[in-house]
């Protein structure tokens, strides 16, 4: 309780002295001193003291024609009616009379706090005067008795539904006051989701025609729920989600941003049924309240921006022309840059490069570390998203990289090898790069460099001294950056093979001898047989052309994003995340959150064939989201959910037979004993050193393909596409073989 | 849907909080400045919202005071967060600052309006004038009754208003926003308008208001007399009926009583900076660094704006300042780090110039300042408006009291948000 935590902030003696003036005060004779004395009590009360011991003291000035009085004793009942049960009984009296106080505001209060105070005893005398008040005159007290519906179900559902509160409920929809219609929604549409079997909330096609009557007449929060309703409400009926879109529409030019959201949402969910013209009307409707929407306060702002994000992923030329809007102020608070930044990156198109160009040039030379790094990030994922623009990217990169400043040519180094990846022709600035070497020491900028270094390794001449400079320090590396290494060694030796055979002997000897990590080891091994089995071989596999890179932006797997349209302006789309990951703590979570992981898991491997070499940081998020600027994972899940995820996905490659898709995640996980044993090694490794291969996406686990791809090879001649699932099983079977 | 609303200093320590579901340990509360300053050494950019253990968090700042919801379940967060910044709003009203201090003065009257305000956690009335009415801080002398506004399709007006004399006074403000990039292209201009009334009309008036809005010309197929204007987005206060709006453009409306916002719009018609300010820094040796700016007020010479500001940044630690311009005065102020040139009236077409110059210590920070802050614009131009709206007309009908009534315009431009990067010191 707080009050514990207060008492113990202050430290001081329980002021016994207090507590009986207060008493006394109470119980005096003149009413100007007890409300003075239940003043002081509420006063004490907010401070955090414990004034419980009062109870019965305060409970006797209930029945007062003060109002405020009143107020001040409901509220101290509603705070400690839990530690005293039994003394609520004694307040009972005084509620049932003031539910029938000729002053609608007293019969309210007296339900409105019954209804709060969640002890059984209460709650038995609550049936009678909750059914008046239903039916009461007084549209104030109605609205107030409907939400008490909802309250009383969460106490007690059985006499609830026994009641009949819930069809009564149900007629009120159709109640003459809008703010009625409106609580009376907000009440069952909390029941329906709470305990769906009700069927509190099912609209029909006449509740229908009530709602959207409403729509227009209720206050702004009554129209979010409204809203929301209509949105949840699902028709294949044409012509019902044309009436209900043309009757939400209006609504978008509402001042209140919720209200915009929520019917941006029931009209987005509602296109889908109607014709592609149509809705092309309304998507262009849509742009400017999304578009005024980014003036709003911040925090809001920042919610509407997640969404924006979400729509964009679903829609992405809804705002093709407002890129500008998107621009970041100088004073907007950082997570609203960076949302801003992630939308402007989506919106970037041939037309509008050079602005957004220029802008994130801009952004790469601001203060904030943080925002900085994630602005070089965007000038890669735009290079690579705009062919025509990539030059352009590049040369914004290069300026970046004169600007010697540490972190900002750590980023620029990462992202142009993600250029590299996708386009050719860009070998003349790798002597830039090179110069930059000792700026680099973040695992993930050396992993690129080492790897744009082995890649190009014929056309750099003094890349054996550059690798040489690295290798003296093998040890020291992180195991992404020796990964790296190791394969960039054997691209070298494989290119110059002349020049380069003590290089590769030593690099080879210190990782298979040296090295504890039985990754790196493996690796090393399957490398040195490989190279005796015949540098043609060898070639062919280690140098074979690979598929070029599609997208560094990070996107959604469609069926989660689906999902999460359906849950626009809830928590769930500003954390990205399915609401079962965050909602009910553990006991939900495990089985969804493993099921999202390896959906996300099988959409990486989709969208990145064979993701080269290093750390892809865009995609780093999709395994372990443990970002918090990000969006903050259920502490408990992402350990767990990851490994596994790994533990399916080696069971998925093993267990294909046919080239068929990924199969159901459910396959998986009966194969993890499989991949126990047969994978006995890789598995071993300590546990820390699992995560940190899945985490480099690219660099652990799937150059640990690129080193699959070896086995297969032996028998089956060069694969252009190593992703398929056939050729998996074959190399993974093979590489059995080599064990 | 909140489960408990907390008010706390910036420390996280509670000053004074309502339970609204009792479905959230309200000890919940105590990790939330925790769980901040674990997520700010994470990141610079900390959410406004954050979940943990189940609990979500959603909070904005004012003054020195956090407001926090908490929720476990999947609530609308727009809602959340837009119904704090409303507690605020009306918060303020009622006590001129909400601050630690005003909390602790008037906590009856805050658990009333918390009472008033949300009901398990659903958000009820909002309307400021309206709870005014029935909820005040003085004691009730007669029994308050709800209002009948409360719950009435017209919820923001109370029966029964009397005005001998009947007027309404319109302002229709432009805020100007616009941002240069140091080399004076203009990245992004957008004028943001609000129309203003201030309404002193007896019993419950309908009105109509009537804009050169082209796309109502467009749509009802009249040809204007002089200029139309293009709005890209409108917003109306909720009196508005939206419907109409939607068919025909039509704006007819119930107003509250007194102050409000009868609508806001948005343009993004390219606008050419009102007072343009050229900027030249040069910087001597890092000894010393001068400022060169000419502003120049790119509207007709009829016009005038009044209280022009330019605040131009400079490097935190300048010192002896010396200026030179011929019109207004400057200043430099260290706690901003920027120097300050105010013209209390510059005319349209005119043009003035001012040089700063500002010694530089010897001894350099270790790590430089780079934050980029940009030069700032400041001003006010009565009876004009940037993008040419005009009020055609507003119709006052009260069907049963009949009376004349006298509607007054007024326009005026304003800065808004006006930027300019800072080119490199040469």
């Amino acid at each position: 309780m707080a009050a514990n935590r207060i008492r113990s902030m202050f430290p001081a003696a329980p002021r016994k002295g207090e507590t009986f003036e207060l008493r006394n005060g109470l119980n005096s004779q003149f009413a100007h001193e007890r409300k003075d004395a239940i003043r002081n009590t509420i006063a004490a009360m907010t401070l955090g003291k414990d004034v419980s011991v009062l109870f019965p003291d305060i409970i006797k000035n209930m029945a007062t024609g003060d109002l405020d009085q009143k107020k001040l004793v409901y509220l101290y009942l509603m705070n400690y009616a839990k530690t005293h049960p039994e003394l609520c009984i004694l307040a009972v009296n005084t509620f049932l009379q003031d539910a029938e106080d000729p002053n609608p505001l007293i019969r309210a209060l007296a339900i409105r706090t019954m209804g709060c105070i969640r002890v059984d005893k209460i709650v038995d005398y609550l049936e009678e005067p909750l059914r008046k008040t239903l039916k009461d005159e007084s549209p104030y007290v109605r609205k107030t008795a409907a939400i008490c519906v909802a309250k009383f179900f969460a106490v007690n559902t059985a006499k609830c539904l026994e009641n009949g509160f819930l069809e009564s409920l149900q007629e009120m929809i159709g109640d003459s006051n809008p703010m009625v219609v409106a609580n009376s929604v907000t009440a069952l549409a909390e029941i329906q989701n709470m305990a769906p079997e009700t069927k509190a909330l099912v609209v029909t096609s006449a509740t229908l025609k009530k709602l959207l009557m409403a729509l227009n007449e209720c206050t702004e929060w009554g129209r979010i729920t409204i809203l929301s309703t209509l949105a949840d409400y699902r028709t294949t009926d044409v012509k019902e989600s044309e009436h209900i879109c043309e009757r939400v529409v209006p609504q978008f030019q509402h001042v209140n941003p919720a209200v915009v959201i929520a019917a941006v949402k029931a009209v987005f969910l509602h296109m889908r049924n109607i014709g592609p013209e149509l809705s092309k009307t309304y998507l262009k409707k849509m742009a400017p309240p999304l578009v005024t929407l980014v003036s709003s306060a911040p925090e809001v702002q920042y919610v509407a921006l997640r969404n924006i994000n979400l729509l964009l992923q679903k829609q992405p030329d809804i705002l093709n022309k407002e890129l500008r809007v998107f621009f970041c102020k100088y004073d907007d608070p950082p997570y609203v840059k960076i949302e801003k930044l992630d939308i402007m990156i989506r919106i970037g198109n041939e037309r509008n490069i050079d602005q957004l160009l220029m802008e994130l040039k801009e952004y790469a030379l601001d203060v904030d570390m943080d925002f900085v790094r994630r602005a070089v990030r965007a000038i890669g994922q735009v290079a690579v998203k705009i062919e025509s623009a990539s030059e352009r990217c590049i040369n914004v990169l290069l300026d970046l990289l004169n600007t010697k400043v540490n972190y900002v040519v750590q980023e620029a180094v990462v992202v142009i090898k993600d250029i590299f990846r996708k386009y050719q022709g860009y070998e003349g600035i790798i002597p830039t790069l090179c110069g930059c070497i000792d700026e680099l020491d973040e695992p993930n900028a050396r992993g690129s460099l080492i790897w744009i270094v082995g890649e190009y390794a014929e056309k750099i001449t003094n890349a054996d001294e550059i690798l040489g400079t690295f290798i003296e320090g093998f040890k020291e590396e992180a195991t992404q950056v020796q990964l790296q290494l190791l394969t960039a060694t054997v691209k070298l030796f494989l290119k110059k093979p002349d020049t380069n055979q003590t290089v590769i002997q030593n690099m080879l000897k210190t990782a298979t001898s040296e090295s504890d990590n039985p990754d790196i080891r493996d690796r090393a091994y399957i490398y040195w047989r490989l190279l005796s089995a015949g540098p043609d071989i060898a070639r062919r596999i280690v140098l074979s052309d690979k598929p070029a890179i599609t997208t560094t932006i990070h996107s959604l797997p469609p069926n989660l994003l689906d999902e999460l349209i359906t849950e626009i302006s809830t928590l769930a789309s500003v954390y990205h995340k399915p609401p079962e990951t965050f909602v009910g703590g553990g006991r939900f979570g495990a089985d969804t959150v493993q099921r999202r992981a390896i959906e996300e898991f099988q959409q990486i491997a989709k969208e990145n064939p064979v993701a080269v070499g290093t750390g892809k940081p865009a995609n780093d998020e999709n395994l372990l989201d443990i970002d918090f600027s990000d969006s903050p994972a259920p502490s408990s899940s992402p350990a767990p959910a990851a490994s596994s995820a790994s533990a399916d996905l080696f069971g998925v490659l093993e267990s294909n037979p046919s080239p068929s898709p990924p199969p159901p995640a459910n396959t998986g996980s009966s194969n993890m004993d499989d991949l126990f044993s047969i994978l006995g090694s890789t598995t071993t490794s300590p546990p820390p050193q699992q995560p940190s291969a899945l985490n480099t996406s690219g660099g652990g686990l799937v150059s640990g393909l690129e080193g699959l791809q070896l086995g297969g090879l032996s028998s089956t001649p060069a694969p252009q596409t190593p992703v398929q699932p056939k050729d998996r099983k074959q190399q993974n079977e093979d590489i059995l073989g080599l064990f | 849907m909140a489960s408990a609303l907390f008010f706390l200093d910036l420390k996280g320590k509670t000053l004074l909080a309502r339970n609204y579901r009792g479905d959230i340990p309200m000890s919940a509360v105590e990790k939330f400045p925790v769980l901040l300053l674990d997520a700010e050494e994470e990141s610079s950019a900390v959410p406004p919202c954050f979940t943990h253990e189940g609990v979500n968090y959603l909070y904005i700042r004012h003054n020195n005071l956090y407001l926090l919801a908490l929720t476990k379940t999947n609530s609308n967060a727009t809602e959340i967060l837009l119904f704090l910044h409303r507690l605020v709003e009306v918060l303020t009203e009622y006590f001129k600052e909400l601050e630690e201090e005003s909390i602790r003065d008037n906590f009856v009257v805050i658990y009333e309006l918390l009472d008033e305000m949300m009901d398990f956690g659903y958000p009820q009335t909002t309307e400021v004038k309206i709870l005014q009415e029935y909820i005040t801080q003085e004691s009730h002398k007669i029994q308050a009754r709800p209002p009948i506004a409360v719950t009435n399709a017209v919820s923001w007006r109370s029966e029964g208003i009397r005005y001998r004399k009947n007027e309404v006074f319109l302002d229709v403000i432009e805020s100007l926003n616009l941002l240069v990039n140091s080399n004076g292209t203009v990245l992004r201009s957008e004028i943001l308008g609000a129309v203003k009334m201030k309404c002193y009309l007896s019993g419950m008036p309908e009105l109509r208001l009537g804009l050169n809005d082209k796309v109502m010309f467009e749509s009802t197929g009249r040809t204007s007399r002089g200029k139309s204007i293009e709005m890209e987005d409108v917003k109306f206060h909720q009196c508005v009926r939206l419907s109409r709006f939607e068919n025909d453009r039509t704006i007819s409306f119930i107003p509250p009583d007194g102050e409000f916002e009868l609508m806001s719009y948005r343009l993004n018609t390219q606008v050419k900076p009102l007072i343009w300010v050229e900027a030249d820094v040069q910087s001597h040796s890092g000894s010393r660094i001068e400022f060169m700016l000419k502003a120049k007020a790119q509207f007709k010479r009829r016009s005038t704006a009044n209280n022009v500001e330019i605040i131009v940044p400079v490097p935190d630690d300048a010192s002896s300042p010396r200026f030179r311009t011929n019109i207004g005065s400057v200043q430099y102020v260290p706690e901003k780090a920027a120097i300050v040139w105010k013209i209390k009236q510059f005319a349209g077409g005119k043009e003035f110039l001012m040089r700063a110059d500002l010694a530089l210590p010897s001894v350099k920070e270790a790590e430089p300042d780079r934050k980029k802050r940009p030069i700032q614009v400041k001003f006010e131009i009565p009876y004009f408006t940037t993008s040419g709206i005009q009020v055609r007309y507003l119709k006052i009908i009260e069907p049963k009291l009949q009376y004349p009534s006298l509607p007054w315009v007024r326009y005026i431009t304003q800065s808004g948000d006006i930027t300019i990067r800072l080119p490199e010191a040469s």
